[in-house]
């Protein structure tokens, strides 16, 4: 027998109060209004006054609709009928195929056992030399990227997708552009990778509460598929959209701000979410990518901000590439020393020649003098940010550190890359263009 | 007393209640299928009593049971606690590992100690003595301390041991003596007592200055902002800037006996490290495994938030109560600032009036209280112990003048203050030496820190004022003394903490690099120009750096110096175990076999590039010859340089 009720006594936000007895913490409830229904949960439970948080928003509710309760939290079908599929923030089929009929899986699981988790030693190969050399993603890893609203974060992180080794990748859209949807789905679907792909997208349009379960139904579907011993990738896009739509039910919650508006429990939120990346001793793993919009490219804004201090490091995007000064991957040294022997040289002799060509063009910017040793600095940095940084490049890890070097040895000499010896005889390429230079270069330099 | 469930809104339930209750003692609310959820009453209003739930609320209903304990929320306390990993309700996690897999499912709690394994006991005390709280009745081995079994620490007044136990080996909760109150009353005693995490354990004779330095092994603190053992610091810095890799470094080569990790709200996997790390490092003092020195508490930022708050407060008191054992301790708490955001969380719920940046008011005096809890003591029996405090502080925006950094640095001794710039240049530690200070002394004289200090304050600003007139309009004797702040900054401030060698320097090593440095920073060079000035200050660095991948060599401290010096010592830092510096040398688990030049080759180059340099400053004013050799030497000092920041940037 079904159990409906209907004693609304307040609708305010998203907020709906019903008199009710006998529900649980966090349960989940239907709201049937005259043309449609959503889900709801129960968000604080006071005597017999239950209040829910409408999925779909709160527009044509009335005090005489009814209400019916689960009697389970929130849940998400599994299996592998998901495969390929496209839902939105309620679990729905946005892909106009039917409803998954498969086993649900309860989200927002408890934390894992620290015990039970491993030290990550897997890279993850993107094909993207600015991430595989110098920021390497490691399986598990929860890594952002930063970046201000107009740069092409939406398109790394599909490449990251389609190029990644992974079995499983979801994607989890929050406030996305619908057209931005479209092209995700265009772009797996070229890439073939749609068949390992499950989406769950909200889009901008969509009511705001749906925006705060994305992330949720992305991540335990990928834990599933990680304890079935699966390697997962999930993509999230955009963390932000996901803060605001925290921020906004606080505030209608009458919930006291803390920082720029945004509730007291930001970090607990969006740690719990970012924590489920995961490699558990004795199964697969999940490793967690996120898009962060800096509102006003400001780092200390509250959502980046909170951010940096959960994940292993972050991407920067800047004037669309990735910038190599404040990216950071914390995990790269459990994987970059064993991939090959000179790539931790590269990754640091690069990055150090760039910072020194930084110093030369602010030089040239100045007006100050130009030594020999600055243009050719500005040489290489050219050179660096061409056939290196360059966005759309896409080749293996080796072949791109094979590329550091010629471009080394287009403009400098094999001592002056501050290279170990041992090293340098084994990858400097055999016709580079300067061959000794003359002492004179040495003084100079100095 | 039993009440039930009214109202539940995140980790706050309301109940109602007709019994008696203690406020800040524990409960548990009952969920229908029989799951029982830990809670803290925190607000007791006429018959509606407030609880924080140390768990997930989800699946509570109106009407749930809730029972009421007497006691508060407190720890274990007896042997076994070393090499525990604890959750911060004092759970062991390996144990829950097994009874529940993979994920922390709520409502399971298990004993904190093992209660089958066995301690053998040697009895201190006789029938017929009269004994008081903490007094110590007998002691059992663990790790390679000798463990106290105390008199409770809160039973009041004076007791005569009626029985004690005969040696021999036995469980935790075995009767190791019968005690009689004043009145007659018998009172067994075991192996483990319980004590309430939130109220401070320190029975002593009196609380002492804290004087005693505590070697951390990384130069810029032990130098220059020092730490001593039952004092308090702490480490403020924006995301990135290597807190938690500085508190890692510390809990492996501090000069303490013990070491409790207290990871409050931070990445589980920065945990993982440790935990998988620890029990294969091996403690260069007892040559034993670190992890039988260290206990880790852990509320990682995915775990519940009321036992975020607890989890500080579990390590304090595990802390004190070693303390109480009669050794030093040595309390890492990261972050201190998740634990502020879990009060902040709490006392939202509560509806109470927001302070700044919503935190409670009450921020400042439960920081305090928690950083007043660090003391050096003298026992009843004159011994010595002490329990020192270093928490890290993440500041939102990486803004050191936000309410939790603010109200920290009013109640600590030491602030290390890492900048995001030094951090992005790789200068690791990325401590900053102009903002930082330190109320202790350490082991390097005031005076000659000071000097040290205010050359690097000149430096600074010389640099700032370069970046208007730039090189051209520097005079040559400001021009070397920001370089000689920048060979001071390379050369000892910067730290290799992947450096089998460099990662820790000992204290002989410090003070005798440090009046070396200290010798060149005085040496009045005089260049011809500026670029011969950063040549040889270049130089210098790169050999200093070589120096300190170099293993130490106690041999270049004259005998009589030190034996002078162990005296000293002993009255000052009593560290004898540093005279076989085994944290120096470098360790087989060290792949990268590098070739490590020697320490006293390396002093020789040294002394004799610097008096060249005195010499030739002599001549060149003199004779007004240009030196041509010198160009010669460019490429070891590019090369060697580089190593150091192939290194340093490993990291």
């Amino acid at each position: 027998m079904r159990t409906f009720y209907d004693e609304i006594s307040q609708i305010a936000g998203n907020v709906v109060t019903v008199k009710a007895r006998g529900i649980g913490y966090d349960e989940l409830a239907v709201i049937t209004t005259r043309d449609r229904s959503s889900l709801a949960q129960v968000i604080r439970l006071e005597d017999d006054k239950v209040s829910l948080q409408i999925f779909a928003g709160t527009e044509g509710v009335s005090t005489g609709d009814k209400i019916r309760f689960l009697g389970h939290s929130f849940e998400v079908p599994f299996g592998d009928a998901l495969l390929g599929r496209v839902f939105d923030g309620s679990g729905r089929p946005r892909d106009g195929r039917p409803e998954v009929k498969a086993k649900a899986v309860e989200t927002g699981s408890p934390a894992v056992n620290p015990i039970k988790r491993r030290v990550p030693n897997k890279m993850i190969h993107t094909r993207i030399p600015m991430i595989d050399i110098f920021n390497t993603l490691v399986g598990s890893q929860k890594l952002p990227i930063f970046s201000v609203a107009g740069e092409p974060y939406n398109d790394v992180l599909a490449r990251v997708g389609m190029q990644a080794d992974a079995d499983i990748i979801i994607l989890g859209g929050m406030g996305l552009r619908h057209d931005d949807y479209l092209t995700f789905r265009h772009r797996f679907d070229e890439a073939g990778v749609l068949g390992r792909t499950i989406m769950f997208i909200h889009t901008a349009a969509d009511p705001v509460v749906e925006c705060l379960l994305i992330p949720d139904l992305a991540l335990a579907v990928g834990e599933q598929y990680a304890l079935q011993g699966k390697n997962v990738l999930v993509l999230l896009t955009d963390m932000t959209s996901f803060s605001d739509a925290l921020k906004e039910i606080a505030i209608t919650m009458e919930q006291v701000p803390s920082n720029r508006g945004y509730p007291g429990d930001l970090y607990t939120q969006l740690a719990r979410r970012y924590e489920k990346a995961v490699d558990f001793d004795g199964a697969g793993s999940m490793t967690v990518l996120a898009c962060v919009t800096m509102p006003g490219d400001d780092v200390t804004h509250p959502v980046p901000d909170n951010t940096g201090y959960i994940t292993e490091g972050q991407l920067y995007l800047r004037n669309g590439r990735i910038e190599p000064f404040g990216s950071l991957s914390r995990l790269k040294q459990l994987v970059n020393g064993e991939t090959r022997d000179d790539h931790r040289a590269i990754m640091n002799a690069c990055i150090q020649l760039y910072a020194q060509c930084d110093e030369s063009r602010e030089k040239r910017e100045m007006g100050f003098e130009l030594s020999e040793w600055d243009t050719r600095l500005l040489e290489y940095g050219d050179k660096f940010e061409d056939k290196i940084m360059n966005l759309n490049l896409n080749i293996e890890l080796f072949d791109a550190l094979d590329k550091c070097w010629e471009i080394l040895a287009e403009c400098f000499d094999p001592e002056e890359t501050g290279i170990r010896d041992t090293i340098v005889k084994k990858h400097w390429p055999k016709k580079s263009r300067r061959t000794k230079a003359e002492p004179q270069v040495e003084t100079v330099k100095s | 007393m039993i009440g039930q469930i009214k109202a539940v809104f995140g980790n706050m339930v309301v109940a109602q209640t007709k019994d008696r209750v203690v406020k800040n003692a524990v409960g548990y609310c009952v969920r229908h299928d029989g799951i029982k959820l830990l809670c803290e009453i925190i607000r007791i209003r006429g018959d509606s009593v407030d609880l924080q739930i140390f768990e997930e609320t989800r699946g509570l209903k109106v009407g749930d049971r809730v029972e009421f304990q007497e006691d508060m929320l407190s720890v274990v306390l007896g042997p076994g606690l070393l090499g525990q990993i604890y959750d911060g309700l004092q759970n062991p996690l390996p144990e829950l590992g097994e009874k529940v897999g993979y994920f922390l499912e709520p409502g399971n709690y298990i004993h904190a100690l093992d209660t089958e394994c066995t301690w053998d006991w040697t009895p201190k005390v006789q029938a017929g003595a009269t004994v008081m709280a903490a007094d110590t009745l007998g002691s059992v081995p663990e790790s390679i301390f000798e463990h106290n079994i105390m008199v409770p620490f809160g039973w009041e007044g004076q007791y005569t041991v009626q029985s004690v136990a005969e040696p021999g080996s036995y469980p935790i909760t075995k009767e190791i003596a019968k005690l009689t109150d004043s009145s007659g009353n018998e009172h067994p005693v075991t192996m483990e007592q319980v004590w309430p995490v939130k109220r401070p354990l320190c029975v002593a004779k009196r609380r002492l200055l804290p004087t005693k330095p505590m070697v951390t092994s990384v130069r810029i603190i032990d130098s220059m902002f020092p730490i001593v053992q039952g004092g308090t610091y702490c480490i403020p810095g924006p995301f990135g800037a290597g807190k938690t890799v500085l508190q890692q470094i510390t809990s492996r080569h501090a000069r303490v006996d013990i070491v409790i990790i207290t990871a409050c709200g931070e990445r589980a996997g920065e945990v993982v490290d440790t935990i998988r790390e620890f029990p294969e490092l091996q403690d260069p003092r007892t040559g034993k495994s670190l992890m039988e020195r260290t206990i880790i508490i852990c509320n990682t930022s995915a775990m519940p938030v009321a036992a975020r708050d607890a989890s500080v407060y579990t390590g304090m008191t595990l802390a004190e109560y070693y303390r109480q054992i009669g050794l030093n301790v040595l309390l890492l708490a990261d972050s201190t600032s998740r634990w502020a955001q879990a009060m902040r969380e709490i006392s939202g719920r509560l509806e109470g009036i927001p302070g700044e940046e919503a935190f409670p008011a009450y921020l400042e005096s439960r920081i305090a209280d928690f950083y007043e809890r660090a003391a050096a003591i003298e026992l009843r029996d004159k011994r010595i112990a002490s329990v020192t405090i270093g928490g890290t502080v993440s500041p939102a925006g990486g803004n050191f003048d936000e309410p939790v950094t603010q109200a920290t640095l009013k109640v600590v001794g030491a602030f290390h203050g890492l900048s995001r710039s030094r951090s992005d240049a790789r200068r690791y530690p990325a401590i900053d030496p102009l903002d930082s200070w330190s109320k202790y002394v350490g082991i390097i004289d005031p005076k000659k820190v000071k000097k040290v200090h205010n050359m690097l304050r000149r430096g600074d600003e010389i640099r700032q004022m370069m970046m208007v007139v730039g090189e051209e309009g520097t005079p040559i004797e400001d021009f070397t003394i920001m370089l000689k702040a920048e060979f001071f900054d390379s050369a000892y401030l910067q730290q290799n903490a992947f450096d089998a060698v460099d990662a820790a320097t000992s204290v002989d090593r410090q003070r005798f690099v440090f009046d070396k440095i200290l010798e060149i920073l005085e040496a009045d060079f005089t260049f011809k120009d500026k670029d011969e000035a950063r040549h040889a200050l270049k130089k210098i660095s790169s050999m200093f750096i070589n120096w300190n991948y170099a293993p130490w060599d106690q041999s270049v401290i004259p005998e009589s110096e030190q034996q002078e010096k162990s005296k000293a010592e002993e009255k000052n830092i009593t560290e004898s175990e540093e005279k076989d510096k085994p944290a120096d040398k470098p360790s087989a688990k060290d792949g990268q076999a590098i070739d490590r030049d020697d320490f006293k080759e390396v002093l020789g180059q040294i002394d004799q590039y610097v008096q060249s340099l005195l010499k030739n400053s002599g001549k060149a004013k003199a004779e007004d010859i240009p030196e041509s050799e010198e160009k010669d030497e460019v490429e070891p000092a590019a090369v060697s340089s580089s190593t150091q920041e192939d290194s340093q940037n490993q990291k």
